[in-house]
C-alpha cells in the first residue's frame, strides 16, 4: 500500500467473505482491500472463485458470511443498485448489452428514474461523447449494438460503468476477446482512469497481463485466498505456482514428423450465416503428425471454418479435399465417416445434451451404427459398455454411466467428449477451444491427448483465443481476420505481438502477394 | 429469488410435491363446490361415484378415456421433440372424416380389411394435417403453436361445410351430420354385452408401441435428442428437420386415431360435436403423465373419470360441469410447478 | 366486381372494419407488451373470455360501463399474475403455462356464468357502450362516420397504441422492458429486477387482453355467450408477429384484418356468397393469419430472449 492510501483509507474492503453453493465452498473467508488509484489483480484458475467474489461485491449474490465496505460504508447485501450507487462499476466477461438497442440506449438503461415521464437522450448523449473522448474509447452512440465488433462492445460496456460515475471498476477477464494490441489500448485507457483516481480490480488468469497492469496481486485457489503479493516482489513463475498449487510442468513436446495433407482447402468460401461470418477464400492444409494452430479474435470466421470441417457447412466456392478426394454433399455423416474427430466450442450447448445420461451422450455421434444399433433398434448394453470404457480410459469422474451429464463438471464433460471422439483413432481432429474454462489438471490432460494424437500421426486443428496456448502447442500457425486466413507460420517464427498485428487485419494483402 | 438445480432429488421431493399439487387441486375443487352452494365432500363423493362407482360408470370412464389416450399420446410424442402440436383437435376430425368417407359404404370389404383400412387412412389424414405446420416450421421457421391452433378452427369449418354439403345425411332431418357407418365398419365391443369398444384396446396397444419407439429405437432416441437440445443434435449429425417431420407424422396419426375410434367405436357417424375439446385435453393428459406414454394411459383414465364423474355429479348436485375443466387446468398448472420443484430448490438471496 | 366496389364505398363497411379491429388492438397491444419483455402469453384466448364475461357480468348486475371495463381488466391482471408467477420466477414452460391459463380462464368464466344464470338459454343483453360521434370530424364524408362515430372503447383502443408506442420507445421504463426481452442480464446488471419488469408486463398485458375481451360483450355483441372469443386471441398472437413487435405496424395489421373480416361478412350477402359455402368465408381470417405468419417468417426482429427464462443464479 502507498503512504497516500494509508491516510485516506481503502476505497473498498471485503472482509471475511464466505459463499457456499450446496456442498461447494466457492469463497472461503476472503478479505481484500483496495486503495484509491490502485490496480489490483485477482488471479486464479477457472473455478477458483474470482467471479463469485465479484458477484457478491456487485450484489448479484449474497454472501453467507462477511461484509463489503465501499468508501467506509457497509453495502447492503444482494443489491446491485446499492453497489452502483456507491460507485462500483462492473465490466462483465459476458457483456450485459442488448443487441436490439443503440449504444446510447444501452448506456442509458437503468440510469434514469424508471417511472420518469420521458428519456433524456440529449443530455445522455453529451455525457457519453465526452467520456468517450476523455478516455479514448471511440464509439458511435447511434449504432445498433448488434452491428458492433467484440472490441467495440467492450468499449460500450466500460463506458456504461464510467457513465454511472464509477469510482471502482471491476473488469472480469477483459482481454479474453482482444488482440494483444487492443489489450494494450485497453490498458492505456485503464491507466488514464487510474490517473483520475479510479481504483481497479482486474480479474485474469493471464500472468503477463497481471504483471503489466497491477500493482498488487491477490491469488485465489479452490475458493481460498492463497496469497497476496506486491508485483515488485514476485514474478510470473511464482504467481503460476501460487495459482495452481504446484510447480507447472509444461507439456512435453517431441519434434513433429509432418506427413501428407489429410485435409486441404483451396480458395474456399462459405456464406455468412446471421452473425457467423463466412470464409473468404481460405487456403489450408492439415498435415498428418502436426498441430495447426488457428489464432484470431472471435467472430472473424473461426466458427465458419470449424463448421465446415465438422460437416455442418458446405463450401460455396473453392475446393475442399479430404484424404485426397473432393467430397460430394459434404455433411456431418461424411465428416464422421472420413474419421474427423470434432471437439465443439461449447460443450454445454453443442457437445452434450444436458438431460441425457453419459451413455446416451457417449453414442451421440454413432447411435445409428453397429454395435449400438441394428436396423433401427438400439442396443443399450453395447452403448453402456462403450460409455464404461470411455469413463475408465479417460478418467471421467462420475457416479456411473446412467448419470445425467448435467451433473458433471466442465472438465469431466470435456473428457467424455474427448473419449467419444478419440476412441475410434481419428485421422483428423478439430479441437475448437478445447480447454476453455477448464482447471489446470483437465487442461494438461486434454493437451496431452492432442499431442499424443499428433505423435501417432493425426492432423490436429487447434482453434483458440489463448495465444499462449497456440504458441506452445502448434507446429504451424494461421491467423484469421474477417474471414481470411493468413499464410502458415512455422513454430518459433512469430511472437504474440506479430500474431496480434495479423489478428487486427494487417499483412493480409502482402501475405497474399508473397504466397 | 433464484432456482438452484438439485443434483439428486430426495424421494420426499419426488413424491411430496406432486402429492401437494393434487391436494391443492382437490381443495380448490371443494372451494368451487362450496361457491356453488353444494357440500364439497358430497360433491367430490359424487364425482368419484360417477366415475368409478359402478360397472357402468367405470366403462363409461374407459370409453371417455379412449380418445384422450390417443390425443394424449399425440401430444406426448410431439412435445418430447419440442414440436408444439396444439392441433390434435384438427387431426382428430381429419381421422373421423376418413372413417366416415370409407365406412359409410364406399368400400364393401370385410371388417378384417375395412377397419384397418379406415384406421390407416385416418392416420394418414391426421399426419398430413400436421405435416403442413411442421413443414412451415422446418422450412420457414414459422412457429407451429399458432399455426396448429389456427388449423383447429379451419378444420372445424371445413367439416361443417362438408356436413352441410356433400356429406350431409339425407336421413338426418336437416341436422348437419353424416350418414351412419355400415355395421362392418363399426369397432366391435371387447366383451359382448359390455359397453366398451375395441378402440380402447387399440389405444392401449398404441401406448405400448409409442413407449417401445421412444425407448428402444434410433428414431425415439433422435426425437428425444432433438427435443432436449436441437443444436447438439444438429452437431451430432441427427437430421433434425427430418426427425421433426417424422414426429409430426406420428403425432398427427395418433391424434387422428382418436377421431376414427370415436366414430367407428362409439358414435357411428360424424357430427360437429364429436369432440368436446379432446385435442386440447390431450395436452393436460400428456403433461400430467410427464410425457410418458404408459403414464398417458393412467392420466387419460383419471382425466376421463373427472369429466364423467362431474357430468353425473352436476345432474345430482347442480354444480356446473365446468368444475371438471377448472380442476383439470388447476391440476395441470400445479403439477408443472410441482415437477419443477422436484428438480430445483428455491433460494431467497 | 361492382358489388365489391359498392362495399368499399359504403361508410358502414369502414365503420365495421374499425369495430372489428378494436378488440384485436387491445389484445394485440397486451400480447406485444408481454413479448417485448420476453414472455409469450398463450393465456390470451382464455383471458379474453374472462374479460368478456367479467365486463358483461358487472354491467348485467347493475355496475357502470366503465366499472365493467375496470373489473374486466382487474380479472385479466389476476390471471396475468398467475401466468407471470409460474413463468417468470419459476421459469416454467411458457407454452404449457399459457395453454393451461387459457383452459383455466375459459372454464372459470363458463363456470361463473352457469353459476350466475343456471337455466338461461338465450343470453341476456345489456345496455352497452353507445357510439359517440365526435363533432365536426364525424361529418367528413365516408371516413368521418366510420372513424368518428364509434364507441368510447374504440377511441381508447387507438389512443392506447400511441401510449404503448410512447412508453416503449420514449421512457426509461420502456427501455428497460425492451432490454428485458432482449438480454435480461443487461437489466439485472443495472440493478433493475428482471422479475418485476416481466411480471409487470405480463400483468398489464393480460389486463389489456381482458379489455379486448370486454369489448366484445360491451361494445359489439352486448351479451355473453360461449365460444364468443372464437380464436381471436390466437389471431392477435399472429398480429404481433405480423407487426414485427412494433405497435404501429401491429395496429396496421389489426385494421387490415378488420378489413378482410368485414369484407367476408359482406361478401356472404352478395351474389358471390350465394354460390360459395359460408364456411369458406369464415375460414378466411384464420387462413390470412397463417399467411401473415408465413410472409413475416423471414424477419429476424423477434426479441432475442422471448421464451427464455432468466434465473440470476445460473452460472
Amino acid at each position: 500500500m502507498t503512504a497516500d492510501s494509508k491516510t485516506q483509507g481503502p476505497v473498498l474492503r471485503l472482509d471475511g467473505i464466505t459463499k457456499r453453493f450446496g456442498a461447494l465452498v466457492a469463497n472461503d473467508a476472503i478479505s481484500v482491500s483496495l486503495a484509491p488509484g490502485e490496480v489490483i489483480a485477482l488471479l486464479g484458475e477457472n473455478g477458483a472463485g474470482k467471479t463469485t467474489l465479484m458477484n457478491i461485491l456487485f450484489g448479484h449474490y449474497t454472501a453467507d458470511e462477511g461484509t463489503v465496505e465501499v468508501f467506509g460504508q457497509t453495502l447492503p447485501q444482494g443489491n446491485p443498485r446499492a453497489a452502483l450507487a456507491a460507485g462500483v462499476g462492473m465490466v462483465h466477461q459476458h457483456f450485459t448489452l442488448a443487441d436490439n438497442l443503440s449504444v446510447l440506449e444501452n448506456v442509458v438503461l437503468g440510469t434514469q428514474p424508471l417511472w420518469g415521464a420521458r428519456l433524456d437522450m440529449a443530455g445522455a448523449r453529451a455525457k457519453l461523447v465526452g467520456l468517450a473522448q476523455e478516455f479514448g474509447l471511440a464509439v458511435n452512440p447511434d449504432a445498433r449494438l448488434g452491428s458492433l465488433s467484440v472490441g467495440e462492445r467492450q468499449r460500450v460496456e466500460i463506458l456504461k460503468a464510467l457513465y454511472r460515475d464509477a469510482r471502482i471498476l471491476i473488469l472480469d477477464e477483459p482481454t479474453a476477446v482482444l488482440t494483444p494490441q487492443q489489450a494494450d489500448a485497453l490498458f492505456a485507457a485503464l491507466r488514464k482512469m487510474v490517473a483520475q483516481g479510479l481504483s481497479i480490480i482486474f480479474i485474469s488468469h493471464k500472468l503477463h497481463e497481471v504483471m503489466a497492469i497491477a500493482s498488487r496481486v491477490v491469488v485465489l485457489r479452490h475458493g481460498k485466498m492463497v496469497g497476496e503479493v506486491a508485483i515488485a516482489d514476485t514474478d510470473p513463475r511464482a504467481l503460476a505456482e501460487m495459482m495452481v498449487g504446484s510447480a507447472i510442468t509444461p507439456p512435453e513436446l517431441r519434434a513433429a514428423t509432418p506427413g501428407p495433407a489429410l485435409l486441404e482447402l483451396r480458395e474456399v468460401m462459405t456464406q455468412d450465416r446471421g452473425t457467423v461470418r463466412g470464409l473468404r477464400g481460405v487456403d489450408l492444409a492439415l498435415r498428418a503428425g502436426t498441430i495447426t494452430g488457428l489464432a484470431g479474435v472471435s467472430g472473424n470466421g473461426q466458427a465458419a471454418l470449424a463448421d465446415l470441417i465438422a460437416g455442418l457447412e458446405r463450401p460455396s466456392g473453392g475446393e475442399m479435399r479430404v484424404a485426397g478426394a473432393a467430397p460430394a454433399n459434404w455433411s456431418v455423416a461424411q465428416a464422421l465417416g472420413a474419421g474427423i474427430a470434432r471437439i465443439p466450442e461449447d460443450r454445454h450447448k453443442t457437445g452434450t445434451i444436458a438431460d441425457f445420461t453419459l451413455t446416451e451422450n457417449a453414442i451421440l455421434e454413432r447411435y445409428r451404427d453397429a454395435p449400438f444399433a441394428r436396423r433401427g433398434w438400439l442396443d443399450w448394453r453395447a452403448a453402456r459398455d462403450f460409455a464404461q470404457s470411455v469413463i475408465r480410459a479417460y478418467d471421467v469422474r462420475c457416479p456411473g454411466p446412467e448419470t445425467r451429464i448435467r451433473l458433471l463438471s466442465g472438465g469431466n464433460m470435456q473428457k467424455l467428449i474427448l473419449g467419444r471422439v478419440m476412441e475410434v483413432s481419428p485421422q483428423i481432429i478439430l479441437a475448437n477451444q478445447p480447454v476453455r474454462g477448464l482447471d489446470i489438471g483437465a487442461i494438461t490432460f486434454v493437451q496431452n491427448q492432442l499431442l499424443a494424437a499428433r505423435d501417432r500421426g493425426a492432423a490436429v486443428l487447434l482453434i483458440s483465443e489463448d495465444l499462449d496456448e497456440i504458441l506452445t502447442l502448434s507446429d504451424q500457425i494461421h491467423v484469421m481476420s474477417e474471414g481470411r486466413l493468413s499464410p502458415a507460420f512455422a513454430r518459433g517464427t512469430m511472437s504474440a505481438a506479430d500474431l496480434g498485428r495479423w489478428m487486427a487485419g494487417e499483412g493480409f494483402e502482402r501475405g497474399r502477394d508473397a504466397a | 429469488m433464484r432456482l438452484e438445480v438439485i443434483a439428486r432429488p430426495s424421494l420426499w421431493r419426488m413424491i411430496g410435491f406432486p402429492a401437494i399439487a393434487l391436494a391443492l387441486t382437490v381443495v380448490f375443487g371443494s372451494a368451487l363446490a362450496l361457491l356453488a352452494g353444494a357440500n364439497p365432500f358430497q360433491t367430490l363423493g359424487l364425482i368419484l361415484r360417477g366415475a368409478a362407482g359402478s360397472q357402468f360408470a367405470l366403462l363409461e370412464t374407459l370409453n371417455r378415456a379412449t380418445p384422450l389416450i390417443f390425443t394424449g399420446l399425440a401430444v406426448a410424442v410431439a412435445f418430447r421433440a419440442k414440436l408444439w402440436n396444439i392441433g390434435a383437435e384438427a387431426q382428430l376430425y381429419a381421422g373421423a372424416l376418413m372413417a366416415v368417407l370409407l365406412g359409410t359404404g364406399a368400400l364393401g370389404w370385410s371388417p378384417a380389411l375395412l377397419l384397418p383400412a379406415m384406421a390407416g387412412a385416418a392416420m394418414l389424414a391426421g399426419a398430413l394435417v400436421l405435416l403442413g405446420p411442421a413443414l412451415l416450421k422446418t422450412r420457414l421457421g414459422v412457429d407451429e403453436v399458432v399455426t396448429t391452433l389456427l388449423f383447429n378452427f379451419i378444420m372445424l369449418l371445413f367439416i361443417s361445410m362438408l356436413l352441410e354439403g356433400p356429406l350431409k345425411d339425407p336421413m338426418g332431418m336437416g341436422w348437419p351430420q353424416s350418414s351412419r357407418l355400415i355395421p362392418d365398419a363399426r369397432l366391435p365391443r371387447i366383451v359382448d354385452g359390455l359397453r366398451l369398444h375395441w378402440g380402447f384396446g387399440l389405444a392401449l396397444i398404441a401406448a405400448v408401441l409409442v413407449w417401445v419407439i421412444q425407448s428402444r429405437t434410433t428414431l425415439g432416441y433422435e426425437m428425444r435428442a432433438v427435443g432436449q437440445n436441437r443444436q447438439a443434435a444438429e452437431f451430432a449429425g441427427i437430421p433434425v428437420g427430418r426427425v421433426i417431420l417424422k414426429t409430426a407424422l406420428l403425432s398427427g396419426g395418433l391424434a387422428a386415431l382418436a377421431g376414427f375410434s370415436e366414430v367407428a367405436g362409439l358414435r357411428g357417424n360424424l357430427t360437429l360435436d364429436l369432440s368436446p375439446g379432446f385435442g386440447y385435453t390431450g395436452i393436460i393428459v400428456a403433461m400430467l403423465a410427464l410425457l410418458n406414454p404408459i403414464g398417458v394411459v393412467i392420466s387419460a383414465i383419471f382425466v376421463a373419470g373427472v369429466f364423467v364423474g362431474a357430468d353425473s355429479m352436476s345432474r345430482a348436485a347442480g354444480v356446473p360441469t365446468y368444475i371438471a375443466n377448472i380442476m383439470l387446468a388447476t391440476a395441470l398448472l400445479t403439477m408443472v410447478l410441482a415437477i419443477a420443484l422436484t428438480r430445483f430448490r428455491v433460494r431467497w438471496d | 366486381m361492382g358489388e365489391i366496389l359498392e362495399i368499399f364505398l359504403s361508410a358502414s363497411f369502414w365503420a365495421a372494419v374499425i369495430r372489428i379491429a378494436s378488440p384485436l388492438i387491445f389484445a394485440t397491444m397486451g400480447e406485444l407488451i408481454c413479448e417485448r419483455a420476453g414472455v409469450l402469453n398463450l393465456g390470451i384466448e382464455g383471458i379474453m373470455v374472462v374479460g368478456a364475461f367479467a365486463g358483461w357480468m358487472t354491467v348485467y348486475s347493475g355496475g357502470g360501463l366503465w366499472t365493467g371495463v375496470m373489473v374486466a381488466m382487474f380479472a385479466g391482471m389476476l390471471f396475468g399474475l398467475l401466468h407471470g408467477t409460474l413463468t417468470v420466477p419459476f421459469g416454467l414452460s411458457q407454452h404449457v403455462v399459457g395453454l393451461g391459463i387459457t383452459l383455466l380462464a375459459t372454464a372459470s368464466a363458463y363456470f361463473a356464468y352457469r353459476l350466475a344464470l343456471p337455466r338461461v338459454t338465450t343470453p341476456p343483453r345489456i345496455e352497452a357502450f353507445q357510439p359517440l360521434p365526435i363533432p365536426i370530424l364525424s361529418d367528413i364524408p365516408l371516413i368521418g362516420h366510420a372513424l368518428f362515430t364509434q364507441t368510447p372503447l374504440t377511441y381508447l383502443a387507438f389512443v392506447l397504441v400511441g401510449v404503448v408506442s410512447f412508453v416503449l420507445f420514449r421512457t426509461p421504463l420502456g427501455l428497460a422492458l425492451r432490454a428485458a426481452g432482449e438480454n435480461p442480464a443487461a437489466v439485472a446488471a443495472q440493478g433493475l429486477s428482471v422479475t418485476a419488469l416481466r411480471m409487470g408486463a405480463v400483468m398489464v398485458g393480460s389486463g389489456l387482453m381482458a379489455v379486448g375481451g370486454a369489448f366484445l360483450t360491451m361494445s359489439a355483441f352486448n351479451s355473453f355467450f360461449f365460444e364468443m372469443v372464437n380464436g381471436r386471441g390466437w389471431i392477435c398472437i399472429a398480429l404481433v408477429v405480423f407487426g414485427a413487435w412494433m405497435p404501429g405496424k401491429a395496429l396496421l395489421g389489426a385494421v387490415l384484418f378488420g378489413m378482410f373480416d368485414a369484407l367476408q361478412i359482406r361478401l356472404q350477402q352478395t351474389s358471390i356468397g350465394a354460390d360459395v359455402p359460408y364456411q369458406l368465408f369464415l375460414m378466411m381470417p384464420f387462413v390470412l393469419s397463417i399467411l401473415a405468419l408465413v410472409i413475416m417468417s423471414r424477419r429476424a426482429s423477434v426479441p432475442a430472449a422471448l421464451m427464455v427464462p432468466f434465473n440470476k443464479g445460473e452460472r
